[in-house]
């Protein structure tokens, strides 16, 4: 396979709070790829949003990247340049132009007191040098292309004249302004109804399809997983337990919580009113971080004696790892 | 919206009359009237007036009729510019208020300017670097300058600029132009004269600013949408002052209209303190002496102003607040 366009390696963010420390990213690795989507699922709390933070360099204080690298190949190639090693001028170039964010809430993140218009062009002004008029003319096509009926006149409309899909849309066409080669999307459908979420998801396609842009797609939805992403990483407590393309994470499950979260996904073959299988136990207070493999106080299949005092190694090769002591890695 | 300004403005001067009654009646309440208070001011001075002047002057002043028989009166003087005469001074009410309400005014509007270029930036500061040192410093000058009454600091000030400087630092002008008719070296004078005054008025307000700044914006830069500027790129110094700063000044533009009267009554005391010749001493003087026109007109002026503050910051709103532009239309 090509070179990953993103790395990201052992990546580690910490919230330093009074009560002690959150190890809300704790390790994570995957790898991104032009034209593909990484879906990236856990449940909520595990990690995701820090980690797409993490990446563009936005975490808010307290929190703090620790360790690891986020490895970007250059669009003019030669070697990957590590961001978190960038002064933050330089990092304020790779937001929007290389690396950019769609988010969950599309009206909470927009801005109520200026026009989308004004939203969008201010990036593409930033970043590309343009005049208000080209900008503008360029917000313009953006909307047309996420499919914005009217652009001309709704690029001027503030986004609570717009609906929650149509928000999402301009989202995008906002996250899309400078030509991003990689395209972080945080939930980007969960605040959204069935219907506009299937045609959000479509526009995604689409546009990767179009432009070659490689999708991190955060979710807690295996069935968006399975209907969007080419790779998958399961996170789970702010570390990557299982990585694999999509094939074979649905059709060969290793790690014991990606099982249980597919178990937990609807199919039409169920009987009707059944409940769907939850996972047992809750997700530990990240104070409370487990010894060993965090997920052992709820697997099924622990191994007792080793899974609650050492942490099992990734073992596999880089495209299909896992991290659990079912699969090997015991010392 | 146009339907909405009229009704604003009905309910303006509404809100007007009501105030003129209420004034009216408030200023009756205590027990006696003018005459009553000027008999014992003389008292207090040895003479007397006979009872047959005393009854000549509530029948000149119309004092002995019915409450609504006076206040219709004198509103119907009013309503066509006439305010009537001071009783205590003997003189037309606008004549003894003289040049004292806009002094009223410019030393509010200067105390206004002054907190809000204090307290913005200050407040700003303080949230942006939470539980910095300067933020720590920021909230405890802040909660003294809360704590500390006003007056208290105007004597304070004027015994350090008297000890220091040999400086004496009450009124708004200097003796040679106390009296003198206005004149380009006047409004000089009164130029110099005023920042004391107006710093002194503004720092209780400066310091609730601040705090209020600096809640709300701790409120704002948690929002998404503060993410979102920067995920695009721009400077920190940009996301903060275009996005959060935007979001968190909103509610000072309806705050511009409540502020008036706190000024204004903030400055009765500090006007006594430094002997400013703004309205305020001259209404506490004239409810002493129920001077029922003087403190009745002051009252009524004092409120057009409130009123039409409150119309003036629903305009400054509806200019800054998108969302309220639109429920308009
Ligand atoms: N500003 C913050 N301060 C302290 N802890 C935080 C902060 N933001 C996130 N966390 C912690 O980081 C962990 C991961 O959060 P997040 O990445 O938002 O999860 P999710 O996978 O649902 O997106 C959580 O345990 C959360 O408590
Ligand atoms: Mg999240």
């Amino acid at each position: 396979m090509a070179e990953p366009i993103l790395s990201v390696r052992n990546l580690q963010t910490q919230f330093a709070a009074q009560e002690g420390v959150v190890h809300a990213v704790d390790g994570v690795d995957f790898d991104v790829f032009e034209g593909r989507t990484l879906g990236v699922v856990g449940e909520s709390g595990c990690g995701k949003s820090v980690t797409a933070r993490s990446i563009l360099g936005i975490v808010e204080s307290p929190g703090r990247v620790v360790g690891g690298q986020i490895l970007l190949r250059p669009a003019k190639g030669g070697a990957p340049i590590d961001l978190l090693t960038l002064s933050p001028k330089a990092m304020r170039d790779i937001r929007g132009p290389e690396i950019a964010l769609v988010f969950q809430e599309p009206m909470a993140s927009f801005s109520q007191y200026y026009t989308i218009g004004n939203q969008i062009t201010e990036a593409i002004r930033l970043h590309m040098g343009m005049d208000a008029n080209a900008a503008r003319a360029r917000a313009i096509d953006l909307l047309d292309m996420v499919g914005v009926p009217q652009p001309s006149r709704r690029v001027d409309e503030y986004p609570f004249q717009l609906s929650g899909g149509l928000r999402q849309r301009v989202m995008i066409a906002m996250a899309l302004a400078c030509d991003p080669r990689v395209l972080i999307a945080d939930e980007p459908t969960t605040a959204l109804d069935v219907t506009t979420q299937a045609q959000i998801l479509d526009l995604l396609r689409e546009l990767q399809q179009k432009r070659g842009l490689a999708i991190i797609l955060i979710t807690h939805d295996m069935g968006v997983i399975a209907e969007m992403a080419h790779d998958v990483a399961v996170m789970y407590l702010g570390r990557a337990v299982e990585t694999g393309p999509v094939g074979e994470i649905f059709s060969s499950p290793k790690h014991p919580y990606t099982r249980a979260l597919l178990r937990s996904i609807p199919t039409v073959l169920a009987k009707p009113r059944t409940r769907l299988p939850t996972i047992a136990g809750s997700i530990p207070h990240p104070f409370n971080r487990p010894t060993g493999c965090p997920y052992h106080p709820r697997c099924s299949e622990i191994i007792t004696g080793l899974c609650e005092t050492a942490e099992p190694p990734a073992v596999g090769e880089a495209s299909r790892e896992v991290r659990c002591f079912l699969h090997g890695g015991r010392p | 919206m146009i339907a909405f300004l009229l009704r604003r403005l009905a309910l303006g001067v509404m809100t007007i009359w009501l105030i003129s009654v209420l004034s009216f009646v408030i200023i009756q309440l205590p027990p006696g009237d003018f005459v009553d208070a000027y008999i014992a001011q003389l008292a207090s001075s040895g003479s007397s007036v006979s009872a047959e002047e005393a009854q000549a002057m509530r029948l000149q002043y119309g004092l002995g009729q019915p409450f609504y028989v006076q206040y219709g009166k004198w509103i119907s003087r009013v309503v066509v510019g006439d305010f009537g005469e001071s009783m205590e001074w003997r003189r037309p009410v606008t004549q003894v208020i003289g040049d004292r309400l806009w002094l009223t005014l410019l030393l509010s509007l200067g105390a206004l300017i002054v907190t809000w270029t204090l307290a913005l930036p200050i407040g700003i500061y303080s949230a942006v670097r939470q539980y910095s040192v300067a933020d720590y410093i920021f909230t405890l000058v802040g909660f003294i300058g809360i704590a500390v009454p006003n007056f208290l600091m105007a004597l304070i000030i004027m015994y350090f600029a008297f000890k220091f400087f040999g400086a004496s630092v009450g009124g708004l002008f200097s003796a040679e132009f106390a009296m003198a008719p206005w004149s380009w070296a006047k409004a000089w004078d009164l130029a110099k004269h005023l920042p004391l005054p107006a710093v002194i008025l503004a720092l209780g307000g400066t310091a609730q600013l601040i705090r209020i700044m600096r809640a709300n914006l701790l409120d704002e830069l948690r929002r998404p949408y503060v993410v979102t500027a920067r995920a695009k790129g721009l400077s920190e110094t940009r996301v903060i002052l275009k996005y959060p700063v935007r979001a968190a000044l909103n509610p000072f533009a309806s705050n511009i209209a409540y502020l008036f009267p706190y000024l204004v009554s903030g400055s009765i005391i500090i006007s006594i303190v430094l002997g400013l010749p703004t309205v305020g001493p001259l209404l506490v003087k004239s409810l002493v002496a129920q001077d029922m026109f003087l403190a009745g007109t002051i009252v009524l002026l004092l409120g057009v102003l409130t009123v039409v503050g409150t119309f003036i910051s629903d305009l400054v709103l509806m200019w800054v607040d998108p969302r309220l532009r639109h429920q308009m239309d």
